[in-house]
């Protein structure tokens, strides 16, 4: 049975496949086109009014959880702990209930961003008969889709480090106190993991801008894939855990065990992921993600843990959003690299 | 006669649908081709697979001497293709359209905003540059389209119905921008189009395209030649009664018919009440006028007919 798959794959891959995986590009082609075509999906973002109404979104909605955490702060910061409790991060997590927190913004907000940045990116060239143009100069196919995807990304990035400098120099001035090397180094690795899963997301849409001609169609499917892992997902997990709830006097074993399959049913939720390496990047006391046994915190001393063993902490999620990514990624990839191309 | 585009065999099928059956074609340098046929004959299909833009299900293509194949970019290099309906970024002027084209050929951007200039002057949008292209009009896009595929210094340009949707003065001054940058710089010119007088007017050679298969190509006079091997030559002419004096020397139109049918080369000769059709094996012109006068009639008009594409699609699509 096995072998026959295997040599059904086979059949599907060229001759010689190893040959063709291995090859040196025939062709020579220079990297001066690519950053054009950046350049340009860049200035189409930036100009585009959708771009402009998200940011302004963005940026308004952490103006105003800036102002509820700094207010909150204010109230509660007392002499002591301004010195060692990681205080500067609290503008990214402090929230005084009316709104929320700066972080639960960026992981609401980011996926609508990466969706909204990639979904008509492929087909809506197809649809004004530009991509036939394209493809018809001497570009390698990818090129259209990695620049897509890299003016995305560098868009993002210019917005979310902008935004994270803003909240830490208005801290600054509002807070009058400077953060520490360690929480500067944890806001720029939350911001960077942040850009990553927004680029997620983005992959996501441009996939679906890949396999559906009309822009509509791909921005739903995006939102809908949204809906589900923030929405029905969890409920579905709820169901399925409520099924298998061990009565309360069940050994610790299975108790273990049944946390463990809680845990780790939430882990393909991209959502879930981001939220879990946020809040350890910036909360620096969150020592572990799944559930633990009591021997395993066992004279653990509580405490803060330093920005690399957070991030030991979050590498599995890290590494899990990033194969998401890349899935998406590959997929799109796979669809586009041997369609054929019509005009319009 | 070099050749800059070599098929041989090609054939694509969409499942079990055909689309192009076994194409051979060959275009020398500096020609103007033709494809014609009706919509949906293949003749895209076949574009696409010269640029690589789609992978023919076998045989074989050569253009400039490379495998569309093996090596797509190459071929991009010095193949210019105005798609159909060509779009352009709505939000970009002209200008902008065009010099983002010639910066995807790695051409600097100084020189490719000098070009673009020149190319935009010859086209005739040197007025409308700075206007987004979302507001021309059909007849402007095409020629930036135009303007577009030269921006790349050319070995050759792919036209797909390049002249669908403009308006009869547009067409023809596209037709002849065409031609004579194709004179001016050598650049050899494959267009289709199921528009048969405009392929007429322009192409050195065309080729008939229908349902995936190329049923004959050449220029018009060789296609003719092919197509109506027999009695290829066909006068029409109108006749009167003169009626000189009131004599009755006039002859029935009957008569006429069988004195006409005497005239060695005739085949046939039909009246309609008083026009007439002849064909004949060889130019029976001169004959024909003589006998009409000799049995009394004056001709009102009288002339050789010579076989346009229409005669000749329609024909083949009898």
């Amino acid at each position: 049975m096995d072998g026959n798959i295997i040599s059904k794959i086979r059949l599907k891959l060229p001759d010689k496949w190893p040959d063709w995986l291995f090859q040196k590009p025939s062709e020579q082609v220079s990297l001066k086109p690519f950053w054009a075509m950046v350049a340009k999906d860049i200035s189409d973002h930036l100009r585009s009014w959708r771009s402009i109404i998200l940011f302004a979104i963005i940026v308004l909605t952490c103006v105003g959880s800036l102002y509820t955490s700094i207010s909150e702060i204010s109230e509660s910061m007392q002499g002591s702990d301004a010195e060692n409790s990681f205080f500067f991060l609290n503008l990214f997590t402090m929230t005084d209930g009316s709104l929320p927190s700066f972080f639960v913004f960026i992981s609401f907000l980011g996926p609508l961003l990466g969706i909204s940045l990639g979904f008509d990116a492929i087909n809506s060239e197809q649809n004004k008969g530009t991509l036939s143009r394209v493809l018809a100069q001497p570009i390698p196919r990818d090129y259209v889709l990695n620049a897509k995807f890299l003016a995305g990304i560098i868009v993002v990035s210019i917005l979310f480090f902008s935004l994270s400098f803003l909240v830490m120099g208005a801290g600054l001035i509002i807070l009058g106190t400077p953060p520490s090397a360690e929480e500067f180094l944890r806001i720029i690795t939350y911001t960077l993991m942040s850009v990553v899963y927004v680029s997620f997301w983005l992959n996501l849409s441009v996939f679906f801008s890949v396999k559906f001609k009309q822009p509509a169609t791909s921005a739903l499917s995006g939102i809908a894939v949204w809906l589900f892992f923030t929405v029905f997902y969890p409920l579905l997990v709820n169901f399925i855990t409520k099924g298998l709830e061990p009565s309360r006097y069940a050994p610790p074993r299975i108790i273990y065990m049944y946390e463990k399959i809680k845990f780790a049913l939430v882990q393909i939720i991209p959502n879930e992921l981001f939220s879990e390496v946020s809040s350890t990047l910036l909360v620096p006391s969150v020592r572990s993600l799944g559930p633990l046994t009591t021997e395993q915190v066992h004279g653990a001393i509580p405490g803060p843990l330093s920005l690399s063993q957070s991030l030991m902490v979050v590498w599995p999620q890290l590494t899990g959003l990033v194969a998401l990514t890349l899935i998406c990624f590959l997929f799109s990839y796979l669809l586009f690299m041997r369609r054929e191309i019509r005009s319009r | 006669m070099e050749k800059i585009i070599e098929v041989e065999g090609l054939t694509k099928k969409y499942g079990d649908y055909t689309a192009v059956d076994n194409l051979n074609l060959s275009i020398a340098k500096g020609e103007v081709f033709g494809l014609l046929g009706p919509n949906g004959a293949g003749k895209s299909t076949t574009i696409l697979m010269l640029l690589g833009l789609t992978e023919p299900n076998s045989g074989r293509a050569k253009v400039c001497g490379i495998d569309p194949v093996q090596s797509p970019i190459s071929v991009k290099k010095k193949v210019g293709y105005l798609p159909e309906d060509v779009g352009f970024y709505e939000d970009l002027t002209g200008f902008d359209n065009l010099v983002y084209t010639a910066r995807l050929n790695n051409i600097p951007q100084d020189q490719a905003e000098q070009k673009a200039n020149e190319l935009l002057e010859k086209i005739g949008l040197g007025k409308e540059k700075f206007k987004k292209t979302g507001k021309y009009s059909r007849g402007m896009r095409q020629r930036l389209g135009l303007a577009d595929v030269l921006i790349k210094n050319p070995e050759v340009i792919i036209l797909d119905e390049p002249t669908l949707g403009i308006d009869p003065t547009g067409v023809k001054a596209f037709l002849q921008l065409i031609v004579k940058l194709s004179r001016e710089d050598g650049i050899t010119v494959l267009f289709s189009s199921h528009l048969l007088h405009q392929v007429q007017q322009v192409c050195d050679r065309v080729g008939i395209f229908v349902e995936g298969k190329l049923l004959a190509q050449g220029n018009i006079k060789d296609l003719s030649a092919q197509l109506f091997s027999t009695n290829s030559f066909v006068v029409q002419g109108g006749i009167k009664p003169l009626k000189l004096n009131g004599s009755e020397n006039t002859v029935p139109v009957e008569k006429l018919s069988d004195r006409l049918k005497a005239i060695p080369g005739v085949a046939q000769v039909s009246f309609d009440d008083q026009k007439f059709e002849i064909q004949a094996e060889q130019d029976v012109t001169h004959m024909v006028s003589q006998a009409i006068v000799q049995a009394g009639y004056g001709l009102t008009f009288l002339s050789k007919k010579e076989f346009g594409l229409d005669d000749i699609y329609s024909r083949y699509f009898q």
